[in-house]
């Protein structure tokens, strides 16, 4: 109970720290972030704020992980090889595989999904052969099977992703 | 396609943990790699014309602000019209992500795979119910597939 309290209480903190100017900033820089000498003075002098405003905002919207970075989006297989590969292990092991998984370097995002394949990893590498030496080094140690699936075709426009900051 | 070479594999390997929050961050970024901060604008720009950086732009954390419901949608389409149907499903604005990816038979029959994000489970299966209308008449199957942990999530990394 008092665990519960306590996360509502940090959630309420969290919506009072959303101001206009965070929000402006999680969903009008998605994309053309400015490639200029002070990207976060023009950003700004766009928003008629203070490049310090600009900073510290973005700095509470790292500090509380509202956002994971700003920087370049590279799209799938542009540098490197990468696929996603899926796997199905007993949910007693699961975390004792997906330990071993993550501490691979090749690999990048793990999920666990409510699946029989409950295992979902992206693994990303120089090239095709040394993305299979990862998955066939990933079933060798964890002695589970590895389905892989890389990307054949991407369909989206990557614009960004339209938030709806209404009640955050 | 363009050939990256050394330098432009340093500029990504550099930036992929973020643009420091600086007022000059492309100018900390040159600074690190020995190179000026025009050299490493130019380079983005041009890795940006040719598709190798497909934005520049702040990456929000979808849970953190209330995405708590994030399905994958996987879905059994006829090959010969994925494309089409792919194109599709990849301009709903609710859909993060879209992709052909192969099928293994028989376990797993589905090819086309589109990330979903809600901020409660009637939102996610009213944004599963336009993407079924969407592809009406084509689908053999499908599932959603919810994740329950993330166990590792790190930004592009290049060996």
């Amino acid at each position: 109970m008092v665990s519960f309290l306590a996360r509502g209480h940090t959630k309420q903190v969290y919506k009072r720290m959303l101001t206009p100017l965070h929000k402006q900033l999680l969903n009008d820089f998605q994309r053309d972030f400015p490639l200029s000498s002070r990207p976060y003075q023009d950003i700004a002098i766009t928003l008629g704020v203070s490049e310090d405003k600009v900073l510290s905002a973005l700095t509470e919207l790292y500090d509380n992980n509202f956002i994971s970075r700003i920087g370049p989006i590279i799209p799938p297989n542009h540098i490197g090889v990468s696929t996603l590969a899926a796997m199905a292990v007993p949910e007693q092991q699961l975390q004792a595989v997906a330990d071993k998984i993550s501490a691979y370097p090749e690999v990048n995002h793990n999920y666990e999904r409510e699946h029989t394949f409950n295992l979902w990893f992206v693994a990303i590498a120089s090239d095709a052969g040394h993305l299979q030496a990862v998955l066939d080094a990933i079933e060798l140690e964890t002695g589970y099977k590895t389905m892989s699936m890389p990307l054949l075709n991407d369909f989206f426009i990557d614009l960004g992703f339209k938030l709806d900051l209404h009640n955050a | 396609m363009i050939t990256l070479d050394v330098t432009d594999l340093a500029i990504m390997r550099a930036t992929q943990a973020g643009l420091p929050l600086t007022p000059k961050p492309y100018q900390q970024i040159a600074g690190q790699l020995g190179l000026t901060a025009e050299e490493v604008m130019t380079r983005m720009t041009a890795m940006q014309e040719h598709g190798i950086i497909r934005r520049i732009g702040a990456v929000p954390n979808h849970y953190k602000l209330g995405y708590r419901y994030n399905g994958m949608t996987v879905w059994n389409v006829p090959d010969e019209i994925i494309d089409e149907l792919g194109q599709k499903v990849g301009q709903l604005d609710f859909v993060s992500h879209c992709y052909h990816r192969p099928r293994h038979l028989p376990e797993w029959p589905y090819n086309l795979f589109a990330m979903v994000h809600g901020k409660s489970q009637e939102e996610v299966d009213n944004q599963i119910q336009q993407i079924a209308e969407l592809l009406d008449g084509c689908v053999q199957g499908y599932d959603v597939l919810y994740s329950t942990k993330i166990l590792k999530k790190t930004g592009f990394r290049s060996r």
